[in-house]
């Protein structure tokens, strides 16, 4: 795969295992995120993608007992996101995240947006409308809910408050957006809208996706990665891996014959 | 097994339905037994007490005379207990309770503090009476005070606040806690900003059972010293008092008092029937007392609830 074209490096594991207490849940996971390209993560339930991606921003630190080997380094500081002497507060001010299942707080909508400056110390009245405006304009949303900013968060409709929370995260400018299946719980038309938001979006930052729906990889995505039972089977270029995959598990699971 | 006709069919039916009844009619003879028992009570203290409830009635101190003896020591006594009662065992409850769920590593330690709460749920509140004559009147100072009673009281009901408090964060899903983290929270600024506002209105109600049981304890209080025959109110701050002198901000916590249910107790061991009429009158203002912060307690739930949802 050298390749002259071959951007950036946004991030990297290497040699990254997981595991929640004895059990192995990642095994030796070698992958780069490229800087500004949306990054897909494909496999069947349970093939440790969402475990993957929860170890970006050390979301396993928040539940005892789960250990990380190997590193994860992130550019430009080439920092090991995954050393204990890296504060994972710090790694999460960098790296957002959007959940599977809409997550609003049960705030208004401008709180919801806000929360992440407030965090950050930011209460400047003025700072915060003009932040909060900007994350509602990227994140699609702003002409749907500019005229109720205080009504509350949970009574937006799915597509809406899954839009709010990548508004959410993309208020505090992160370097590396993550998203754990931001659609499963969604109609087919807001899964549009989310993805044409995640094609947008790549333009200002790295994305990692992780998707149970190969279509949308395809769609959205620049890179593919293949994961099983724990390991990555194959990362490449989403067409390569969906028109030509070199790895007999990918060409199964891809074809439908397996997954 | 032959499949079976449509008489056999209706007859399961109706054999299922038959106990569907039953129980029916066995749930509401329990519901309504419950009831009336309390219905009952409070009927009878109010007939009982009825020509007590006059203006004087809580405007009185006690006497000797049933006819003029009041409850107005006894209700000031009881609210003043409750507040410090409450000033004392909410912010520790709650933060203990915030403590162990969010906070507390799984261990040993933590869990033999569990057990030791509930534990301290089932210690009989004379157990308490005794602990807090040692320590709060006699080793701290404090005197047969409202200071020594509302301390005492607070420690009688920290486990409740703690288990509700512990209960009502455990209903927040944990994907609102993964929220706040994945924004760069810290754990105390997911707390303040999440945990404890959306753990509100399960902590109040935690908070008012509490209180409620702790207003109507009469063994404690006894044992600690409360008096049965007092005829003044504790110094409001900043008045005048005796001499000439001004009163503390908070000179009141050092007063003698006496609560509610002493004083029903001292009126029912009396030898003159007429101190009868006394008891049940107070009773039945207890009673309300109590009733009323449960009302409280659902209307602020209800209403903090309404903006919660997940």
């Amino acid at each position: 795969m050298q390749i002259h074209d071959t951007p950036a490096l946004k991030a990297e594991a290497r040699n990254l295992n997981f595991y929640y207490s004895e059990k192995q849940a990642l095994k030796g996971i070698n992958m780069p995120i490229y800087d500004k390209k949306v990054t897909a993560l494909i496999g069947p339930s349970g093939c440790g993608k969402s475990t993957y991606l929860r170890s970006f921003n050390r979301m396993h630190d928040l539940y005892p007992g789960n250990r990380y080997e190997g590193e994860i380094r992130f550019f430009p500081d080439n920092t090991n996101l995954l050393s204990p002497d890296v504060d994972p507060i710090e790694v999460r001010m960098r790296i957002g995240m959007v959940f599977q299942k809409p997550n609003p707080f049960p705030k208004t909508i401008f709180e919801n947006v806000a929360y992440g400056l407030r965090v950050r110390g930011e209460n400047n009245k003025r700072t915060l409308d003009d932040k909060v405006e900007h994350a509602l304009k990227g994140a699609a949303i702003w002409d749907e809910v500019k005229d109720r900013l205080q009504d509350m968060a949970p009574n937006l409709s799915g597509g809406q408050q899954q839009r709010l929370c990548i508004a959410r995260a993309l208020a505090t400018d992160p370097e590396l957006l993550l998203f754990d299946e931001p659609t499963s719980a969604l109609d087919p038309i807001a899964t549009g809208a989310i993805e044409e938001l995640v094609h947008e979006l790549k333009k200002r930052v790295t994305i990692l996706i992780v998707t149970h729906n190969m279509q949308q990889a395809a769609r959205v995505s620049d890179y593919t990665a293949y994961m099983y039972l724990g390991e990555m089977i194959e990362f490449g270029k989403t067409d390569q891996i969906f028109i030509k995959p070199n790895d007999k598990r990918t060409e199964d699971y891809i074809t439908g014959r397996m997954g | 097994m032959k499949p079976l006709t449509t008489e056999q069919i209706r007859a399961v039916i109706a054999k299922g339905k038959f106990r569907d009844n039953l129980f029916k009619a066995v749930g509401v003879f329990c519901l309504a037994f419950a009831l009336l028992v309390i219905v009952a009570l409070i009927a009878d203290m109010l007939i009982k007490g009825s020509e007590r409830f006059t203006l004087d009635f809580f405007l009185n101190f006690a006497s000797r005379r049933a006819t003029q003896a009041g409850i107005l020591s006894a209700w000031v006594g009881s609210l003043l207990v409750m507040l410090v009662t409450a000033l004392a065992a909410v912010p520790l409850g709650v933060a203990a309770g915030l403590y162990l769920e969010e906070y507390a590593k799984r261990n040993w330690i933590t869990n033999i503090i569990e057990i030791n709460i509930t534990n301290l749920a089932a210690v009989p509140s004379i157990v308490y009476g005794l602990l807090a004559l040692g320590i709060f009147v006699y080793q701290f100072g404090f005197g047969q005070s409202i200071l020594s009673a509302g301390l005492t009281l607070a420690l009688l009901i920290l486990p409740i606040i703690i288990v509700a408090t512990r209960e009502a964060i455990r209903a927040i899903p944990a994907m609102i806690r993964e929220g706040s983290m994945a924004v760069g929270a810290t754990r105390w600024q997911t707390c303040r900003y999440h945990i404890v506002p959306y753990a509100m209105p399960g902590i109040l109600t935690g908070v008012i059972i509490g209180l409620a049981r702790a207003i109507g304890e009469t063994a404690p209080i006894i044992t600690i010293g409360a008096l049965t025959f007092i005829a003044f109110l504790p110094p409001v701050p900043f008045s005048e008092i005796d001499g000439g002198a001004t009163a503390g901000m908070f000179d009141w916590v050092m007063s003698p008092f006496t609560v509610m249910p002493i004083q029903i107790f001292n009126w029912t061991s009396r030898p003159d029937p007429a101190f009868e009429v006394n008891a049940a009158a107070a009773g039945f203002v207890l009673m309300a007392m109590v009733l009323s912060m449960n009302a409280v307690a659902i209307y602020l739930r209800y209403k903090m609830r309404k903006n919660i949802k997940w």
